[in-house]
């Protein structure tokens, strides 16, 4: 077994990249996200792979797209203005179908925002940020060991599916020290990449990285190819973790990320005070985990809460999810406040009506 | 019978869609040569801009990208960077390089990056149907400087050659021009040099090449040539602005 050590979550997701097979970093500075760039600078370079620091997030990211096309995995890493700035080059990646990694250490917005920590890049994560039909896989870890497992997972998702994975964590999670292990990982059977645009190399035909379709009918060609992708991901790769849904519940919270562990400590006051409630926490963001609603629906007594650090965005997920059959509640802070666990129960009281 | 004249391995024979007159194949020509001449097809990859030249990565035979407006040198390179002993050139417009592609360019040519950008500089925004661009001389007329390029409230061009050559990662820069057959030769030797010291891992090369644009200039070609050679070049004078080579690449 590997032997734990204690890292900060930016500097743990830099070390889960290097043993992913990352081979190379393209960063900028922002807080709170800086320390992946630094612990990448150290790194990379003493195990013979690249680490370069861009004049700019919107160069980072189509550096990441020359080298992705050339078939390396490459990663980088940003927080909430800076993927404001990657959101074009990220459009372009999914349109020319490029596997790779892309953090995002979410601080409070819009615009310059705060510095601490947030979860309201939902919808730019989930819902598009560039333009065009296209999705991204959304991993949202709830602490610095998940980051580590998830960073490594979202290499090997980014290369089966030819997709950008994006690792999504908020300022606490980035800045937090935890225990952590790198496993030993099974060896997972990916595509090889015939596509890569690396050279001819005795290769006949010349490969081409483009998003460009000038013909109405072969964009949408390439659109439905595109769809049928998202399905197939949609079909094999939702997470998601269900805490105290067994029994009969008065309340479901839903929320994810470092949020999530305070949720899970407002529902053990509140079981002190004999109101059961229990969890849906969602790993990945998209595909959003759907199902999880349809266990747990029957269950609950009063509904569905979605608790986030960010003004309702995941709301609408759970509403969708929920779909009218049960009512659908909210609770949020923003701008870098992060509820406590008696504010989250308080809300909670005041929705099942107290103690019974 | 000897063949004295063919199309070169790099390019591929496919119809282009550049106008008549349009000096972009003869560009692209000259490339392709040199990719041949340089015995270099198998390890080069290129990346095509946004602009007029936007689809040239159907036409040349090697590895090709296509980038997003601007970005090309930024693409460039992470692609060298993971595949450094590929050989990787930029092919881009005035309006990509010189306008919404500054940072990419000047900051590749700083940090020295071992790949070679071919600049097309025609004083216009060709793709888009004859803009000013940050290249368009001062009184010279487009779609939007219907009045003449103002340099009161639209600013000077930029020589970028001149600027790139001011970089200590930049270590060969050249214009030239394809008005003429002299020029087009000088111009070929030019690319060649461009491509060598990539190959020998000198650092950041830049072949600026002056061009024509006859369909949005509202010129015939002829016209278009004597309108380069009269306007661009005392504007944009021909000539290696920047070797530090130091004679490893003849």
């Amino acid at each position: 077994m590997a032997q734990k050590v204690l890292m900060k979550g930016n500097e743990a997701i830099g070390e889960a990249a290097i043993h992913a097979g990352c081979q190379c970093f393209f960063g900028y500075p922002i807080t709170p996200q800086t320390e992946v760039a630094a612990y990448m600078s150290r790194r990379m370079p003493k195990v013979g792979r690249v680490f370069l620091q861009a004049e700019s997030e919107v160069a980072a990211i189509n550096m990441v797209y020359g080298a992705a096309g050339a078939g390396v995995r490459v990663m980088t890493s940003s927080s909430s203005p800076g993927i404001s700035l990657k959101a074009e080059g990220i459009s372009y990646i999914a349109g020319a179908e490029l596997p790779c990694v892309i953090i995002n250490i979410v601080r409070g917005g819009p615009g310059l925002g705060g510095i601490q920590p947030a979860q309201s890049d939902y919808f730019q994560a989930t819902k598009g940020g560039g333009h065009g039909d296209y999705r991204l896989v959304v991993f949202a870890p709830a602490s610095v060991q998940e980051m580590v497992d998830l960073v490594q997972d979202a290499f090997d998702v980014a290369d089966k599916y030819r997709n950008p994975v994006m690792v999504m964590g908020d300022g606490m999670l980035g800045q937090m020290m935890e225990p952590v292990e790198f496993k030993e990982r099974p060896k997972k059977e990916l595509p090889e990449k015939t596509w890569a645009a690396n050279g001819l190399r005795g290769r006949e035909k010349h490969n081409v990285i483009n998003s460009l379709f000038l013909k109405p009918e072969e964009l949408e060609a390439h659109n439905n190819k595109l769809q049928e992708k998202y399905r197939e991901i949609e079909k094999n790769e939702v997470r998601y973790e269900l805490y105290n849904c067994d029994e009969e519940m008065d309340l479901v919270i839903v929320s994810y990320g470092t949020l999530s562990r305070i949720c899970k400590n407002a529902i053990k006051m509140l079981k002190k005070e004999g109101i059961n409630v229990g969890l849906i926490r969602p790993i990945t963001l998209w595909p959003y985990p759907v199902e999880a609603f349809e266990k747990v629906i029957d269950k609950t007594k009063h509904g569905f809460i979605s608790v986030e650090m960010s003004c309702g965005q995941m709301l609408e997920d759970v509403q969708l999810a929920v779909n009218g059959r049960k009512p659908v509640h909210f609770y949020g802070r923003s701008g870098g406040m992060v509820p406590t666990p008696a504010e989250i129960a308080n809300k909670i009281k005041g929705i099942v009506g107290g103690a019974k | 019978m000897a063949v004295v004249f063919d199309r070169p391995k790099a390019l591929l024979d496919v119809p282009t869609h550049y106008c008549p007159g349009c000096t972009h194949g003869v560009i692209h020509r000259l490339v392709a040569e040199v990719i041949d001449e340089l015995g270099i097809l198998d390890k080069t990859i290129g990346v095509a801009p946004v602009g007029c030249s936007v689809l040239a990565y159907d036409y040349f035979a090697c590895d090709m990208y296509e980038a997003a407006h601007g970005r090309a040198p930024a693409v460039a390179t992470g692609i060298k960077r993971a595949v450094p002993d590929s050989v990787v050139f930029t092919y881009q417009g005035d309006g990509d390089l010189a306008a919404i592609g500054t940072a990419e360019i000047v900051h590749a040519a700083a940090r020295g990056e071992k790949i070679t950008t071919i600049f097309v500089n025609n004083a216009i925004y060709g793709m888009t149907g004859g803009q000013m661009a940050p290249t368009t001389l001062p009184g010279q007329v487009t779609e939007t400087s219907p009045y003449g390029r103002d340099v009161k409230t639209a600013g000077y061009p930029i020589r970028v050659s001149e600027m790139i050559s001011t970089l200590d990662g930049a270590v060969y820069v050249e214009r030239v021009s394809v008005d003429s057959v002299p020029n087009i030769i000088k111009a070929k030797k030019a690319i060649k040099k461009a491509f060598e010291v990539q190959l020998q891992g000198l650092g950041f090369s830049l072949v600026e090449v002056l061009s024509i644009c006859p369909t949005n200039w509202g010129l015939s070609p002829n016209e278009s040539v004597k309108w380069l050679r009269d306007n661009m070049i005392p504007y944009y004078p021909l000539g290696v602005k920047k070797d530090a080579t130091t004679g490893e690449v003849k």
